[in-house]
């Protein structure tokens, strides 16, 4: 079998040519990795709906190829997160990642992205270093860094005149980014904090706390809390009577997804985010109908993130028409990308977070309206990237 | 911080310590005395939450109806769940039954997904307890908060009463000590271990619902209170209500001061607690059965 070796490059060389010729025809594989289970479940399946919507839009195809799905469920849990991403990217071979809601997870699959080098963008998790310190050319985000709401409310509250604010969290990544959005805005506006009040995360145990602001007496309070959380700590504050006499706001976080449950405790709370439920403008319209024909249910901020993710990842491959090979064209591309997103139009930051309108909204009913925008927009500063 | 504040903050950590005391008491039950390590008693707590969020539209004002047919259906699904599964634990290693309660937190959590969803919900409180009334010009407090703490404070007396003044408690203390000697009198201990295991869940769950209008009910919540729930069984000693009574009270100090002056280091202050009560004294602060 002298040949052997001969015959096997062949062979090799052959199928190195049919893949080649495959590739302009063949699908672009992209992988889901985002929580279908556990407490953001209903986040993930949001997300990939939106996403998938966009591509249903445009016939199946993104850059005249079809689009192949590979999903992996993140759990949430960050400790799983490296092998999890390497799934995708070493046994499924994608081209593109698209993930994931929680901020640990996403940063465990930013590191991974940025020595591969695959493409990832991010459809929500708001860490700052994702787009700051652990920023790379083939790293996006389509949804906020968690510095952008905070900033935002602190906009708000400095707007409406108030002198003395203290802030409440979950004493974790994501709480403290914001309140640090919230305070540079605050102070900037002549105000001041006087105390940043935590709780352990996930503890639910608010009353010391709420006990702490009646003594303290400031003139508004921020909080951020989301979930079970959220519902908890509005109807605390308002059962500690609160309410009536001290203004609470917070990042949109507070009031997103839980006004059923937060009832009647809820109503003309002022939060700030980059979506609201009642935006009149045709583009949110024939998205929200169109999503509400798909999925027998109503799209929410996570839904139009994934459809976001989907128009940016159309964008680089629509200039590259689908040629993966030409990286620093795509690249390019998504990185001047104007998006005509259902939550008004959006472009990237030189550090790959969106540049976005932040909306002033407040609570009623079930839905959280739309009552201008606190800032236009709003660039988080993206510190510490270097790309 | 003045005395107004000062007694304000008192009155919130007897309140969270009573509702700790509750759970907790139902996990040293089944803990001291049957020798089973239940970390699925959380669950337990959950199964409440969600029993009260069921069960609150069809009983309307009759709260304290819900709670007793929401405590009957727990202890019957602890003594079934016992008789299927915890009777083959007590001569097994601490390992196995870790292992197996376990795998119930997560069939629990799957079915609750399945039955009710992932959303966050809330539970009213009736219209008789929703109140609230102000505590001098600083703020106001519900009476649902009130109302919870009484209903805690009976459970303890009642408990207590149970434990150390009846026949059933007696054998239940007996058990504890010495589980041949009390099966040669002639005692059935299966049963009784299927009635203590039925009334541990049943107290887990009346904490679960007793708190749901004051919390609210969402996927997960068992975790959270279960390592609350061991810290206090643990400081109490191991199967003593007292212990876990008076565990209960302290962790509400020093979760609730703590968080006022040391909001930054406020997650460490109940283990430092348990840390430095375990090293003056290693057995808990009270005797097993006490």
């Amino acid at each position: 079998m002298r040949l052997f070796p001969r015959t096997l490059a062949a062979m090799v060389a052959l199928c190195a040519a049919c893949l080649s010729h495959a590739q302009g025809s063949a699908p672009i594989k992209v992988g889901l990795m985002l929580p279908y289970t556990g407490t953001y479940a209903s986040l993930g399946n949001m997300i990939e709906n939106g996403f998938k919507l966009y591509v249903q839009e445009q016939g199946g195809k993104l850059g005249g190829r079809e689009i192949q799905y590979f999903k992996v469920d993140d759990e949430s849990e960050p400790s799983k997160a490296t092998d999890n991403v390497n799934k995708l990217i070493k046994r499924d071979q994608v081209d593109v990642i698209v993930g994931t809601v929680h901020s640990g997870v996403a940063m465990a699959m930013a590191r991974v992205a940025k020595e591969s080098k695959t493409l990832l963008i991010v459809p929500n998790a708001g860490a700052g270093a994702i787009t700051g310190p652990a920023c790379a050319p083939n790293i996006f985000r389509t949804s906020f860094t968690n510095w952008q709401p905070g900033y935002a409310t602190g906009v708000i509250a400095g707007q409406k005149g108030y002198k003395r604010a203290m802030t409440i969290t979950w004493n974790y990544a994501a709480g403290s980014e914001m309140v640090k959005g919230f305070t540079e805005a605050f102070e900037k506006s002549g105000g001041k904090v006087l105390k940043d009040l935590t709780v352990p995360f996930p503890n639910v145990e608010f009353q010391a706390l709420l006990t702490e602001i009646a003594a303290q007496k400031p003139d508004v309070v921020f909080a951020f809390f989301a979930g079970g959380g959220a519902v908890k700590f509005v109807k605390d504050y308002a059962a500690a009577g609160l309410n009536k006499t001290i203004p609470l706001v917070g990042t949109g976080f507070l009031t997103d997804g839980t006004l059923e449950a937060q009832g009647a405790t809820a109503q003309g709370l002022i939060t700030s985010l980059h979506y609201a439920d009642n935006l009149e403008t045709p583009r949110n319209n024939a998205f929200r109908k169109n999503f509400a024909l798909a999925y027998k249910t109503n799209a929410d901020v996570y839904a139009v993130q994934g459809y976001d993710t989907a128009q940016l990842l159309a964008v680089g491959l629509n200039a590259v028409k689908g040629d993966l090979s030409k990286r620093d064209e795509l690249v390019a591309a998504m990185r001047k990308a104007t998006i005509d997103s259902p939550r008004g139009k959006f472009t990237m930051s030189a550090s790959h977070n969106p540049v976005q309108d932040f909306y002033t909204r407040e609570v009623k009913g079930n839905n959280n309206e739309a009552r201008g925008i606190a800032v236009k927009a709003l660039a988080d500063p993206g510190a510490g990237c270097r790309m | 911080m003045d005395l107004a504040t000062f007694l304000v903050q008192c009155l919130n950590a007897v309140q969270y310590g009573l509702l700790l005391f509750l759970v907790a008491s139902g996990l040293t039950l089944i803990f001291g005395i049957m020798g089973v390590i239940n970390l699925a008693h959380g669950s337990f707590y959950m199964l409440g939450a969600y029993l009260a969020f069921v069960l609150a539209p069809w009983f309307g004002q009759q709260f304290l109806l819900m709670l007793l047919i929401g405590v009957l259906l727990a202890a019957l699904f602890g003594f079934v769940l016992e008789w299927i599964f915890f009777s083959y634990l007590y001569q097994r290693e601490h390992l196995q039954q870790v292992l197996m309660t376990y795998a119930l937190i997560l069939v629990f959590e799957e079915a609750r997904s399945l039955l009710v969803g992932n959303d966050v919900h809330g539970v009213q409180a009736p219209a008789w307890l929703s109140g609230s009334f102000a505590l001098g010009d600083l703020m106001s407090y519900p009476v649902y908060r009130l109302f919870a703490s009484a209903a805690c404070i009976v459970v303890a007396i009642l408990l207590y009463w149970v434990v150390n003044r009846t026949r059933l408690g007696m054998m239940i203390r007996a058990g504890a000590s010495n589980r041949d000697m009390v099966r040669g009198l002639g005692i059935d201990i299966t049963l009784l271990y299927r009635i203590v295991f039925a009334g541990g869940v049943a107290l887990a769950a009346l904490a679960g619902m007793i708190a749901a209008p004051l919390s609210s009910v969402y996927p997960g919540m068992g975790g959270s209170v279960l390592i609350i729930c061991f810290v206090v069984v643990v400081i109490g000693g191991i199967g003593s209500i007292t212990g876990a009574l008076i565990a209960s009270l302290l962790v509400g100090f020093v979760d609730t001061f703590g968080k006022v002056f040391y909001a930054e280091y406020s997650g460490i202050g109940v283990y430092l607690l348990m840390a430095i009560i375990l090293i003056w004294r290693p057995e808990g602060l009270m005797k097993r059965g006490a």
